[in-house]
């Protein structure tokens, strides 16, 4: 099957995170902007626990772009089964990382009046990537944006620390 | 790095974020209850498409598809079904290991806290959309000192199909 069972449950319970932190919220961009950031943070310590189990042998890299190449082959396949399908940077600490078929946003419709839930489907992630760089020695800020679902952008920015 | 890790610290968390929100145990406990029962009632759809079971005959039938299709396909662990009532309406799961709980201590001021209860209300959700009402608990816990993890489950009543007026 397209998604495998143990990820199915994870999106099952990714879903039901996401219901949970927004709906005891009030409606407002500064609540919204509290629930991104709740979701944001629980990814972030999840990508930290995730690295943390990595063997240290393999995890040696030559620079922060082999980083960011680890992040988007090994990292997004162990969370997602597939690769990041583009990652573009600018070498000056900008990654932008494309994925064109998002696990966790093909369960949304495609329609227009969707696309501003998306950021709630991603805010999670972008922890995890946050989270997962910060245990690999790289100060992070990401963020995400959605176009045409279910395709979707990651934007890492490094912080020189 | 593998992916049941990922739904292992997700889960853990969901739990820390539940005991920051929540101001004791049970509300925590009750919660994941109905978190997990949110999502038993739509997993079952995706357990019923993937394992091509039948309609189960009885509770017997309906104990052994959880341990040995249903808790392998979605957990990787086949739990051992015992402890039967003699009426045949209740039994235990056995949990030798719980893959939810790995690199999880319960600090001290969380003793009422049943962890994984997000799996009762999974079980109890995905079993009522299959017109099957249960309770579920956990009577026996490793995190809480036990040998085993223990889930009991019982059967209370077939619940009727809500099939619109006119239909087959």
């Amino acid at each position: 099957l397209f998604v495998m069972a143990d990820e199915a449950l994870f999106q099952f319970l990714h879903n039901e995170v996401i219901q949970y932190i927004y709906k005891s919220s009030e409606h407002g961009e500064m609540e919204n902007g509290r629930c991104i950031t709740k979701l944001e943070n629980m990814g972030f310590r999840v990508g930290q626990g995730l690295i943390e189990r990595f063997t240290k042998d393999t995890a040696r890299f030559k620079d922060e772009l082999d980083v960011m190449k680890f992040i988007c082959k090994d990292f997004w396949t162990c969370v997602f089964k597939k690769q990041i399908d583009n990652l573009r940077t600018n070498h000056q600490g900008i990654y932008v990382l494309q994925d064109n078929k998002f696990r966790l946003l093909t369960q949304l419709s495609a329609g227009k009046q969707y696309l501003e839930h998306a950021p709630k489907y991603l805010a999670f992630t972008c922890g995890l990537v946050r989270g997962g760089l910060s245990n690999l020695g790289v100060k992070s800020i990401v963020t995400a944006e959605v176009s045409v679902m279910p395709a979707c952008k990651f934007q890492v920015m490094i912080q020189k620390m | 790095m593998t992916n049941a890790e990922l739904f292992t610290l997700t889960y853990g968390a969901l739990v820390t974020q539940l005991c920051k929100d929540y101001e004791n145990d049970e509300e925590v406990n009750k919660q994941l209850d109905k978190m997990g029962y949110n999502i038993g009632v739509r997993l079952i759809e995706d357990f019923l498409a993937r394992s091509s079971v039948g309609r189960c005959q009885d509770f017997r039938e309906t104990a052994d598809v959880i341990a040995k299709v249903a808790f392998k396909m979605y957990l990787g662990i086949t739990p051992s079904v015992t402890n039967w009532s003699p009426a045949g309406d209740e039994f235990s799961l056995i949990l030798e290991s719980n893959p939810l709980v790995d690199f999880v201590e319960l600090p001290d001021n969380h003793s009422s806290l049943v962890y994984s209860n997000l799996l009762c209300g999974v079980l109890r959700g995905a079993l009522e959309m299959v017109q099957m009402a249960v309770e579920v608990k956990f009577s026996q816990d490793t995190l809480r000192g036990d040998n085993v993890t223990e889930i009991r489950m019982k059967f209370i009543k077939r619940m009727e199909e809500n099939l619109p007026a006119g239909d087959e």
